[in-house]
């Protein structure tokens, strides 16, 4: 107990907190735009999350690392794009709980073939050099990919608002969330914009499957699961559709589980972890049922 | 037309996906698979046919333990693929079913095995599968033999299971006598998966007997689907523990194991027979860490086994990518291999293929195995009084043997 | 009147159909024992009777979560955690006193005192009469504890809205399942340990004086339960409550203008749904013949979303059929896709363990892409439908059984 005060142990786990809170952050942009435009709770993204650590572990077997991670950028972001246009477009007029079967289906099968394809053994997640290298903090030795998430995840999330609030296509974007039809009438290609959000919602995955496989290397088909319902859960948390939410969501989901996994063991507690998350967001939702960040819904008699 | 482009694509995707993993393994079995046919044109002719059940998870969490114990009786099952009972020769076949690693899968995997018509059942790898499983086979009237399924209620309660490894209390004990006996122990930390009968069936009879003998255990539990083991691993260096003891499955155990090597965990790391597993050592390669297993099998033990079976590996891709890309010899292996001669003992025993004539006999078999000699007690357990204790030469990826150690006598 | 006189006829339809059921049910498991040399389906430990179990208990689960999306429209993922509930509760007061050491070996014994087999016995003997009671009284107190469970969290959460209730009940879910894996609850749940040794559906096998089975009625127990607590949905259904529940999904706020109160019946769906889901999960605990924390997942409730969904959300017999099929084709008809098969000396490409699930997703992408509305739709099985509907389910059968050899 006394031992669990020390300073060197607080600050290892706070610090692995941010780091899975960035991690999850940006798996929780993709949950959160999509759902902004579509209305879509998309099962598959977690699932995405984890093919891009698999598609990782086999390109990085070919070419050297920094070829690597474009190539796998480019896999990952091909097959956001096509689960898209494969299992989202056809059902556009459908209604929402079809496309979100559609969803659960399109994990689904990602997981199987997953399984398949690795006969349903544990990968290990290649070492990144740069990443894995150990720095010592206040005696605690922490990896360097804990200590550059949070700095890439800020770096990203400003560039994402820069596009989202500068560009054409950003602009798109929020016109398509607002109202769907009324922006097809102005003239703007709906489906054009639908694609770029899943195009970038994979890439930031990507982003992610990296940092966060190279600070957990194993990969089992079941390794998107947790990941992405914790991310989903973080956008739900910040308000679904709003970035900035998701953001501080997967943070402070983060770094709530890791205090509750550090917490000392003779509490029993720890298993809660996961449920903590889960309580957390109900005591959430029943104070302000849209989240921290939630656009309020009106609805049209 | 839009929906058949759609269709057409999405099959596109999935078999080239399919095809992607497909690829490396089908390529070389062919050769293998010649000689396998060749085989069966010879024996087929006028040979009757027995049938072997195989109940192993080829899905879902244990796969990869599965796949392991599956390997040593296809390498049994290619030694000695006929058996003479009553003056007839039998060709064995083995009849797979994949349980999924999952007890809502298990039962009508086991039946599917009872569908096929088979005379004994060997497995499973898990003991939650296994008691989901059993009852199928107690309705049948079909045998099975436990392999790997250390959990005392598999058997318990259940006339048609047997099984050939320790048992948990046993494993437990050993472990944690090695525990106070080689590094002075007195604190130890368990970290099991929440949920998981087989972690925390160990770390519950680890403690009773750590405790019992003076020690102080802190136990702690994740939730599935957790890979941040950083903040146990601190908690346990924090806490002050003398041995870490992880009894998890194989994919936990490589996140732990990784994990700790970046924290530069310095306290040894206890294991069970799960953790004897290539992909751990895979993991361990390199590292400062310190890792003991208890297990049924050392490689060494048996080297004509050791030869043939390498040799089989590596000449057998499916084989090679079944046992995680490398020719070291899981204990679960060696344990697969006895299970499956255990079954063609009971066959000769009872002189008969039938279930219920195996059943009568098996009680009465004994075997001098690879892993060691095998004896039921009236339970169905295997009598096993030893166990192997084994470390990772870090610097090698090699298992070497620490102790072979026996239960709570000293 | 006319109404009504359909009515009735629909309904003597509807028994008639369901006691024909029965008699097939009980007919085929006991074939082997009046003839010899029945097919190898037909013995009574074929995949088809394990198929015919799960699939009766699936069902249940799966008309209970169609009552609440297919019929009010509320979006619950809870589903798994309400039959987590009710194999939990069946388990622990159904083990036999006897049993009980064994099965709480790390625990040195269960803190529940009591059984309700031993309870039972104690006043009606060891016949069938009392099995049949305190499985009976198990099944029910599991579907009351789901339901006193689902009307506690109901306060809160159904005043959520779509996709926010649809997490927040998957988050109970998940909540339910870290609490009953919690290694100090032990000595009730058993930890990470199952709950074994409970009556099961083999138990109703009728024995004679040598152990010998003589008649098999296993294989009808499900039937007969998940038959009565579906009548009793469809009734639910059929009532004023039901209209209202309909209303509900069609628009809230018109619904509200009418007059309709929406907590009142929202909360009736979200109960009686948890009720049965209760009930299944104690049927689901009797088929697997334990009950363990670890395979109610989110993954299950899913499973079961999409049987829903397949089956036509908003039809019970949808859901029913959708059920049969989905379990049938996932854990029978593809389970050789998994096995390495040779034609002659020539090697079968791709098939190899795990190629099932990856044929079997491919087949459910198809159905949720090109027949979003389900098998049923939003119809009922009915006599005259049959006809018509014959040829439909021609129709996917033959596109299912194409992607099977694809």
């Amino acid at each position: 107990m006394q031992q669990l005060l020390s300073l060197e142990y607080i600050v290892s786990i706070l610090l692995s907190g941010i780091s899975l809170g960035g991690q999850l952050a940006l798996i929780a942009i993709g949950y959160t735009m999509v759902y902004g435009i579509l209305r879509l709770i998309n099962f598959a993204h977690g699932d995405v999350f984890m093919v891009a650590g698999l598609v990782g572990i086999y390109v990085t077997a070919a070419v050297p690392v920094y070829i690597a991670i474009p190539i796998v950028i480019l896999i990952t972001v091909a097959l956001g794009f096509f689960i898209e246009r494969a299992a989202y477009k056809p059902l556009r007029s459908a209604p929402r709980m079809s496309v979100m079967i559609s969803a659960i289906g399109v994990s689904y099968l990602l997981q199987n073939t997953a399984t398949y394809v690795t006969g349903g053994q544990p990968m290990t997640y290649p070492t990144i050099q740069l990443l894995n290298k150990t720095v010592d903090i206040v005696g605690t030795p922490i990896k360097l990919v804990v200590l550059i998430t949070p700095v890439l995840v800020l770096i990203l999330i400003v560039l994402l608002t820069m596009l989202i609030n500068k560009t054409k296509i950003g602009m798109a974007m929020r016109a398509v969330s607002k109202d769907f039809e009324t922006s097809r009438l102005m003239g703007i290609k709906v489906n054009t914009v639908i694609s770029a959000t899943f195009v970038i919602g994979s890439a930031l995955a990507t982003v992610g499957s990296i940092l966060y496989f190279s600070t957990y290397p194993g990969i089992t088909p079941t390794a998107g699961a947790m990941p992405g319902l914790k991310a989903f859960v973080a956008a739900v948390f910040g308000g679904i559709g709003s970035i900035p939410g998701a953001v501080i969501g997967a943070f402070l989901i983060g770094i709530c589980e890791t205090i509750i996994k550090g917490l000392p063991s003779a509490w029993d507690v720890s298993v809660f972890s996961d449920a903590f998350t889960f309580a957390l967001l109900i005591v959430i939702l029943t104070c302000k049922p849209t989240g921290l960040f939630g656009e309020k819904a009106t609805d049209k008699v | 037309m839009k929906k058949i482009v759609a269709l057409l694509l999405a099959l596109c995707m999935v078999l080239g996906l399919v095809a992607c993993g497909a690829a490396p393994a089908t390529e070389n079995t062919e050769t293998t698979e010649t000689t396998e046919t060749t085989e069966t044109v010879e024996t087929t002719e006028d040979a009757k046919v027995v049938k072997i059940g195989v109940f192993e998870p080829t899905s879902g969490d244990s796969a990869s333990g599965g796949k392991k114990e599956v390997l040593g009786m296809q390498f049994a099952n290619a030694e000695t693929p006929e058996i003479e009972i009553g003056g007839e020769t039998y060709k064995v076949e083995l009849v797979y079913a994949d349980n999924g690693s999952s007890t809502d899968k298990a039962p009508s995997a086991a039946s599917s095995l009872v569908s096929a018509g088979v005379s004994i059942v060997l497995g499973s790898y898990g003991s939650g599968v296994s008691m989901a499983g059993g009852p199928m086979f107690g309705d049948a009237g079909i045998p099975a033999v436990g392999v790997t399924c250390t959990n005392p209620n598999v058997t318990a309660g259940n006339d048609y299971y047997w099984r050939i490894c320790f048992l948990d209390n046993f494993q437990a004990d050993v472990l944690a006598n090695f525990a106070m006996d080689k590094f002075d122990a007195k604190v130890a930390y368990c970290l099991g998966e929440s949920g998981n009968e087989y972690d925390q069936g160990l770390i519950a009879f680890f403690k009773q007997v750590f405790e019992a003998a003076g020690g102080t255990v802190i136990t702690d539990s994740f939730p599935t689907g957790n890979s941040d083991f950083t903040s146990y691993l601190n908690k346990a260096k924090s806490e002050g523990a003398d041995v870490i003891f992880t009894p998890v499955s194989i994919a936990y155990a490589v996140q732990i194991i990784a994990q700790a090597a970046s924290l530069g965990i310095e306290a040894p790391f206890l294991g069970s027979d799960t953790l004897d597993d290539n992909m751990v050592l895979e993991a361990i390669a390199g590292t400062d860490l310190q890792l003991f297993v208890s297990t049924f099998y050392q490689e060494g033990g048996a080297p004509e086994f050791d030869a043939g079976i390498k040799e089989y590996i590596n000449t057998n891709s499916e084989a090679m990518t079944a046992n995680g890309g490398n020719d070291t010899i899981s204990a679960v292996t060696a344990m697969g291999y006895d299970a499956y001669y255990v079954a063609l003992e009971a066959m000769k025993a009872a002189g008969s293929v039938e279930a219920a004539a195996i059943k009568a006999a098996l009680p009465g078999v004994t075997y001098e195995g690879v892993s060691g000699a095998i004896a039921f007690d009236e339970i169905g357990d295997a009598v096993r009084d030893t166990a192997y204790i084994k470390t990772a030469d870090t610097a090698n990826a090699a298992w070497i043997l620490e102790t072979v150690q026996t239960g709570s006598a000293s | 009147m006319i109404q009504k006189q359909k009515n009735i006829k629909g309904t003597v339809g509807a028994m008639i159909g369901i006691l024909f059921v029965f008699a097939i049910v009980v007919f085929l498991e006991n074939l082997s024992a009046m003839f010899t040399n029945v097919p190898a389906i037909l013995q009574p430990t074929s995949q088809l009777f394990t198929v015919l179990k799960k699939g009766a208990v699936y069902s249940l689960v799966a008309v209970s979560m169609n009552l609440l999306n297919g019929f009010t429209g509320l979006f619950s993922l809870g589903q798994a955690g309400f039959m987590l509930l009710g194999a939990y509760t069946y388990a622990i007061f159904t083990v036999p006193m006897a049993a009980k050491d064994q099965v709480y070996y790390l625990y040195g014994g269960s803190a529940v005192k009591f059984s309700l087999v031993d309870l039972f016995q104690s006043f009606m003997g060891t016949g069938a009469a009392s099995l049949i009671c305190a499985v009976l009284a198990g099944l029910i107190l599991a579907g009351i504890v789901a339901a006193l469970f689902a009307a506690l969290i109901g306060l809160p959460v159904l005043r959520l809205k779509s996709d926010y209730l649809a997490i927040a009940t998957l988050g109970f879910a998940e909540i339910l399942r870290a609490i009953f894996q919690w290694q100090t609850l032990g000595p009730v749940t058993n930890g990470a340990n199952m709950i074994k040794s409970f009556p099961t559906f083999s138990d109703f096998n009728i024995k004679n004086a040598d152990g010998v089975v003589t008649l098999r009625l296993s294989t009808l127990v499900p039937f007969v339960v998940v038959a009565i607590c579906i009548t009793l949905i469809v009734l639910l259904i059929n009532s004023s409550y039901g209209r209202a529940f309909k209303a509900i999904r069609d628009d809230e706020i018109a619904a509200e203008a009418m007059g309709v109160s929406l907590f009142k019946h929202k909360m009736m769906s979200f109960i009686t749904s948890s009720f049965f889901a209760g009930v299944g999960g104690a049927l689901f605990a009797m088929y697997v013949s334990n009950a363990q924390a670890k395979v109610f997942t989110s993954a299950m409730t899913y499973e079961i979303l999409l049987i829903v969904v397949i089956g036509g959300i908003g039809s019970i017999s949808g859901s029913v059929i959708g059920t049969f099929l989905y379990v049938a084709c996932s854990e029978w008809w593809l389970r050789f896709l998994d096995a390495e098969t040779y034609i002659g000396a020539f090697k079968v490409p791709l098939l190899r363990s795990g190629f099932r699930m990856v044929v079997f997703s491919v087949v459910i992408m198809i159905i949720v892409l090109f027949f979003s509305r389900g098998i049923m739709g939003d119809k009922e099985l009915s006599f005259k439908g049959i006809g018509g509907l014959l040829s439909k389910c021609k129709k996917k059968k033959t596109t299912e059984g194409e992607e099977g050899t694809a």
